[in-house]
């Protein structure tokens, strides 16, 4: 296929394999046949190819046969959390080499006068050397040349590999930053150099240097994976596209995916978002609350309109900024393995402590004590009892009786009650801080339950959250990967002007917009990928003359006329704030386009063959055990992939799959349509 | 007792969710930076007969964990009293009077009633950080007022929205003794909106759960708060603890004031109680670092809460603490005497001398003192090339002390505030000067076993126009004490170079009013934490570690660690 080339339809194969924490999740789609293809293997942490390898391996697939494989991977998100970094130095202005561990400090929690924090570039590595900009771009130190050239040579001798280029006001006057890149670009070794106006060009020192810093300290590292996989899969034959998940939900090529690494921290939660977008639009569901609980913690985001929500200022952890477009995903620590316990003065708690992987809920059986919430979700038979076995199902109940039980005067299976419903609690409140407390109804939406855990809580957290409905997808368990299969190419842009918004040149915005989309398209243009068309998305961030705080605002084109901005910006300000203020003038902060190359339509019908189906609930039904509800009740079990597709069912009842197990409230209500996906009516609480 | 414990848990944390998502709506929708970024701003839940505490945000600004339900109670007595008009739905009162239950002028309090079936079921009240509210110098933070009229216009309690109305004329008084009233509107608007925000949560709870269930989960919840708070202070020995904190001076006479502390522990099991006696501080002061009773009380509140995060927000906590012998000292000052440096200085020592006396009973919970100061420098002038007058002020954080599990954190922020400090870039897009160095304060950490974290070192010129340069600061005199044989931290250092000359400012840390002219600059170095344990048990290859990086040179290291030869 020639470069650019629209195509309608996939010519061949398309795989989208995402590596995790534990499990490497492969889903490969053939448009020809409709047909599809899975595999789960453990995820391989010193090299991760090895898992990717062994899930073609698992599903049985030649990889010569492949049209296009797309890749999320968690490298660069390990290695920051971590701190596994490639030796990074980096060179700044005189006077400020310690922007980058001094931070705009506040305290990892609002009481507590004790944390710890480990800057990503240790001081011994952090150059200075004379030059300086003001804050509009004039000049008033020169950059000294021998100074860096010293500097540089300083850095190598100390064994840098990757280097860092961050100055002050650069935004403004690249000017210095370019001349250095230039003069290192002649001593250093390789191409690992971050120039840090580049990645991101707009003001405040530290998160700037930190995105950069970030992005050079983990270059190396997704640069040597690729390599690593490429190598690997050509030598099995595979000699079409490799394409790597974006933090920003799109997918970019693997030759320039090292460029700017940084976008890749945030790319595994991006791709479940992104498969929860198409999922819901083909479901005619465009607003959704995505709910991913794992083990320690819980994922959320808020779609609206079918569209994945963006954010340039997401904090990966305490105090590390990463100000470049990604998919706005906040995480809630409330998992799987929250510990309960009661309290020195008698009072029920659950978290924010977990148990981790390691030892664990004591259901898993590497020695935890302590009850949490999988624990409760066992003992009161919503997890399949026959994958624990009946000793740590005793351990886990007499630890209930034990923990919780004895000081509340409850059984111990109203002791699990007890944890799971504050556990919900706790949850839906998280959820609600993170989405739809940011003005938004939630009678408007549905909660998309993936994950392993995520389906087991899905109703009673929708009730929690008066969201009337919840989607749980065909497989919850491999959401992921199927959102490297769906997502789109994509390449976001921002430019930051700050101006009020009556001193603003609108044809200056114009142009901006303009030339925004004109780089995206040719990017895009270059990739050999099937697409079905090119499209731009505008917004522009902007506040109230005099605030600090940014609001977000679509606009239906690149060509705005001053008016339609405020009106826009005012409709968004009431719909968030539920405040006018027509008194004071308006901002225009930054102006963001994305440009979006649409990859061709996936029939998600094919998740669960369909030649699986049975014709009547009853044949779908694999059993009947005890569940506890207000007690225990009978109730029936039924396998997900035999369930008929006109589907009526009211609850209680459990639905187990592959990978996770969907609990049905009593007078819950699941019916499924046409990809295969469960839609849940939550009775009101 | 009619509620099981489990529906116990979850209104408590519903209750504590509405807090939080008024927090959240406040700073979002202001304007203020203080509010916006800084946090300065808090939201809470208080009972209608008496305003005692049910539930506040999380994520409210320290200093103001106790105050509100100070302001709460003195409104519910003037309104029962008559001298407050009594409230009507979609009333929402407004006062700053630091004298009735209040912190500095500055912060600014509305009062919500919140009504069931016709009948106050309790108050929804915020407080927020307002950037002016008139008086001698922009800001409020006057270093050297002697009475409260210099720090600006004072509101006892008085309707600003009458049915949910803004009342136009108190607002057009307000307006013409504020500074920058312009964009006021806005944060009016957002601290309005955050209580009604609060308001429909809070109806959704009880619509759910039942006014009488809910009525009766806050009883117990501050029973059970109550309770938790004395078996958290049963760890510590039963006797007496004692310890002083040191402000260098009140801005107006050079001299020390000081705050004696004996805490001493007793009470049976199940009735423990501690008791904060302050007897033998300082007398009322002539400048603004006098405390006012509900800041005094908060400040103990908020240090143990540093200490003891899990015990929940509720008056049941404060049950067990008590507060003696602040009658007749600078700790419960009166009407007139100013009060602008309580919120941000005087709280911060208060919370030292909490530290410093407990660290010694419960030395693994306690951290060696932190900078504990807010670092203010305000600088005034006028910008000939923009052609305005501004206020420009820089906040700034130290070190945080040594502590049982780790090194101090470096550059931490203040002991009462939650507040992220501003960037250079966007201080020199906005103001006319130019930061020569923002730079980690070397050797500044405590020695110990545990050393202290690292003060800020940064130096400001001013580029263009006149200006005036004020700071309230602290720790000039000593540093933030170190704990178990550890060092103090380096003290808080201010230079003004005008004209080449180098000045410290006659109060250390304090001063207001000292002209500059542009190349002038402004040096300031802020405290290092406490050092924990003796230093001589430092583990001698994170002191090689330390000297390697540049934080100490090798002859600080050698000084201030013992048997260390690196």
């Amino acid at each position: 296929m020639a470069k650019g080339e629209l195509e309608t339809t996939p010519r061949g194969l398309v795989a989208g394999v995402d590596v995790g924490g534990t499990f490497t999740d492969l889903v490969i789609f053939d448009p020809a046949t409709g047909t599809v293809r899975l595999a789960k293997v453990p995820t391989t942490l010193d090299n991760q190819a090895f898992g990717v390898l062994a899930a073609f391996a698992a599903a049985d697939q030649d990889l010569t046969g492949l049209d296009l494989i797309v890749h999320g991977t968690t490298t660069t998100t390990n290695a920051v959390l971590e701190r596994k970094l490639a030796r990074t130095g980096i060179v700044t202005t005189m006077g400020f080499r310690d922007v980058l561990e001094l931070g705009r400090r506040t305290r990892p929690q609002p009481y507590g006068m004790t944390g710890r924090f480990a800057p990503i570039i240790p001081r011994d590595l952090r150059a200075e050397v004379p030059e300086r900009m003001d804050a509009r771009g004039q000049v008033l130190t020169p950059l000294d040349e021998p100074a860096l050239r010293a500097a540089l040579a300083d850095l190598l001798a100390k064994g840098c590999e990757a280097l860092v280029i961050h100055f002050l006001h650069s935004y403004a006057n690249p000017a210095h930053e370019l001349r250095a890149a230039e003069i290192a670009a002649e001593v250093w070794p390789n191409t690992h150099i971050t120039i840090g106006h580049r990645l991101l060009s707009e003001s405040r020192e530290y998160e700037r240097g930190v995105t950069a810093a970030v992005n050079a300290a983990v270059q190396p590292l997704l640069e040597r994976y690729i390599a690593r996989l490429q190598t690997e899969l050509s030598a099995r034959g595979y000699t079409r596209e490799l394409l790597v998940m974006n933090g920003n939900g799109g997918m970019v090529s693997s030759r320039l995916v090292a460029r700017e690494a940084v976008k890749t921290v945030m790319s595994g939660p991006a791709s479940g978002v992104m498969a929860a977008v198409y999922t819901g639009r083909r479901a005619g569901m465009p607003n959704l609350v995505t709910y991913d609980m794992g083990g320690t913690s819980t994922d959320v985001a808020l779609i609206r309109g079918g569209r994945a929500p963006v954010s340039n200022e997401i904090e990966i952890e305490y105090a590390m900024p990463i100000h470049v477009p990604m998919v706005d995903v906040r995480t809630v620590g409330a998992g799987g393995g929250s510990l309960a316990r009661v309290d020195a003065a008698g009072m029920l708690r659950v978290g924010p402590e977990s148990a981790g992987s390691t030892p664990g809920p004591i259901c898993y059986g590497r020695g935890g004590t302590q009850v949490t919430i999988s624990d409760a979700n066992l003992l009161l038979g919503r997890l399949p009892p026959e994958r624990f076995g009946g000793e740590l199902r005793a351990a886990v109940r007499e630890a209930f009786a034990q923990q919780i039980g004895a000081p509340l005067g409850l059984t111990p299976e109203a002791a699990a009650m007890a944890v799971l419903r504050l556990g919900n609690t706790h949850m839906a409140g998280a959820i609600r801080m993170v989405s739809i407390s940011m003005g938004a109804d939630p009678r408007d939406f549905a909660l998309f339950a993936f994950g392993g855990a995520g389906p087991l809580h899905a109703a009673a957290l929708a009730r929690e959250l008066a969201i009337p409905q919840v989607l749980v997808p065909a497989r919850p368990g491999i959401t992921n990967a199927l959102g490297c299969v769906v997502a789109d190419l994509r390449h976001d842009f921002v430019r930051t002007l700050n101006r009020p918004l009556d001193l603003a040149d609108m044809a200056t915005v114009h142009a901006i917009f303009a030339a925004q989309e004109a780089e995206g398209r040719a990017l895009i243009g270059a990739e050999r990928i099937a697409l079905t068309g090119i499209t731009a998305e505008y917004s522009v961030d902007m506040q109230f003359v005099g605030q600090t705080h940014l609001l977000r605002v679509p606009l239906p084109s690149g060509q705005p006329t001053r008016a339609e901005l405020q009106a826009a910006f005012e409709r968004a300000y009431h719909a968030r704030f539920r405040v006018d203020l027509d008194s004071i003038p308006a901002n225009l902060v930054n102006l963001n386009t994305s440009v979006i190359g649409a990859r061709p339509e996936i029939d998600l019908a094919a998740l669960i063959d369909p030649a699986g189906r049975r014709a009547t609930l009853s044949e779908a039904r694999t059993g009947t055990r005890p569940v506890w509800f207000e007690g225990w009740t009978d109730t029936p079990v039924y396998w997900r992939d035999h369930l008929p597709a006109d589907l009526n069912l009211t609850g209680p009842a459990i639905i187990e799959q592959m990978d996770t197990t969907l609990v049905l409230d009593p007078r819950d209500h699941a019916r499924m349509d046409a990809d295969g996906n469960l839609i849940v009516t939550v009775r009101s609480a | 007792m009619s509620l099981d414990p489990v529906t116990l848990a979850v209104i408590q944390a519903g209750l504590q969710q509405v807090c939080d998502e008024m927090d959240l709506s406040f700073s979002r929708a202001a304007f203020s930076p203080v509010i916006a970024e800084a946090d300065d701003r808090s939201d809470g839940i208080y009972d209608a007969s008496d305003g005692s505490l049910i539930a506040q945000g999380a994520r409210g600004l320290p200093v103001f964990v106790g105050t509100m339900q100070f302001s709460t109670r003195h409104l519910i007595q003037r309104i029962a009293s008559g001298e407050t008009l009594p409230p009507e739905p979609g009333d929402i009162y407004i006062v700053n009077d630091p004298y009735l239950g209040g912190t500095h002028l500055m912060d600014v309090r509305f009062a919500m009633p919140f009504y069931r079936d016709g009948q106050i079921f309790c108050w929804l009240s915020n407080t927020g950080h307002w950037p002016d509210t008139g008086g001698a110098v922009p800001g409020g933070f006057s270093a050297s007022a002697t009475s409260a009229e210099q720090e600006g216009l004072r509101l006892p309690p008085v309707k600003l929205f009458k049915r949910g109305v803004m009342d136009p004329e108190l607002w057009q008084v307000i307006c013409s003794n504020i500074r920058v009233s312009g964009q006021r509107i806005g944060d009016v608007k957002a601290q309005a909106s955050a209580l009604l925000v609060g308001a429909e949560r809070l109806t959704t709870i009880l619509d759910r759960y039942g006014d009488g269930d809910v009525r009766e989960a806050i009883a117990r919840v501050r029973a059970l708060a109550a309770r938790q708070m004395r078996a958290s202070i049963a760890q510590i020995p039963e006797g007496r603890l004692t310890a002083s904190a040191f402000i260098d001076s009140d801005g107006v006479v050079n001299e020390p004031l000081t705050i004696a502390l004996t805490v001493t522990r007793s009470g049976a099991p199940g009735e423990e109680t501690l008791t904060f006696d302050f007897t033998g501080s300082s007398l009322p002061c002539a400048g603004p670092m006098n405390s006012v009773r509900a800041t005094t009380l908060s400040s103990v509140y908020l240090a143990m809460r540093h200490i003891f995060p899990d015990v929940p927000m509720s008056a049941g906590a404060f049950e067990p603490l008590e507060v003696i012998g602040i009658e007749g000292t600078f700790l419960d000052a009166h009407y007139p005497r100013p009060v602008s440096g309580c919120a941000a200085e005087v709280s911060q020592r208060i919370a030292e001398a909490v530290f410093a006396a407990l660290v010694q009973g419960i030395p693994d919970l306690v951290t060696a003192s932190p900078a504990g100061t807010s670092g203010n420098f305000g600088l005034g002038g006028h910008d000939p090339d923009k052609g305005r007058d501004y206020v420009m002020y820089q906040i700034s954080g130290g070190g945080y002390g040594g502590n049982a599990g780790h090194d101090g954190l470096a550059n931490g922020c203040s002991t009462i505030g939650i507040s992220k400090a501003p960037p250079v870039e966007i201080m020199e897009q906005t103001y006319p000067v130019l930061y020569r160095r923002y730079a980690l304060h070397e050797g500044s950490g405590g020695a110990g076993q545990q050393r202290g974290g690292f003060g800020l070192d940064y130096e400001i010129e001013l580029l263009r126009g006149t200006a005036r340069a004020s700071f309230v600061m602290d720790h000039g005199r000593t540093g933030p004490q170190g704990a178990l044989g550890g060092q103090d931290g380096a003290v808080n250092r201010v230079e003004v170079i005008r004209g080449g000359v180098v000045a410290v400012p006659e109060h250390l840390s304090k001063a207001q009013d000292i002209p500059l002219q542009p190349g002038d600059r402004v040096r300031v170095r802020t405290p290092g934490g406490g050092g924990y344990g003796d230093p001589a048990l430092r583990d001698p290859g994170a002191v090689a570690e330390d000297v390697r990086l540049g934080r100490y040179t090798p002859d600080q290291a050698r000084a201030l660690f013992p048997g260390w030869r690196g």
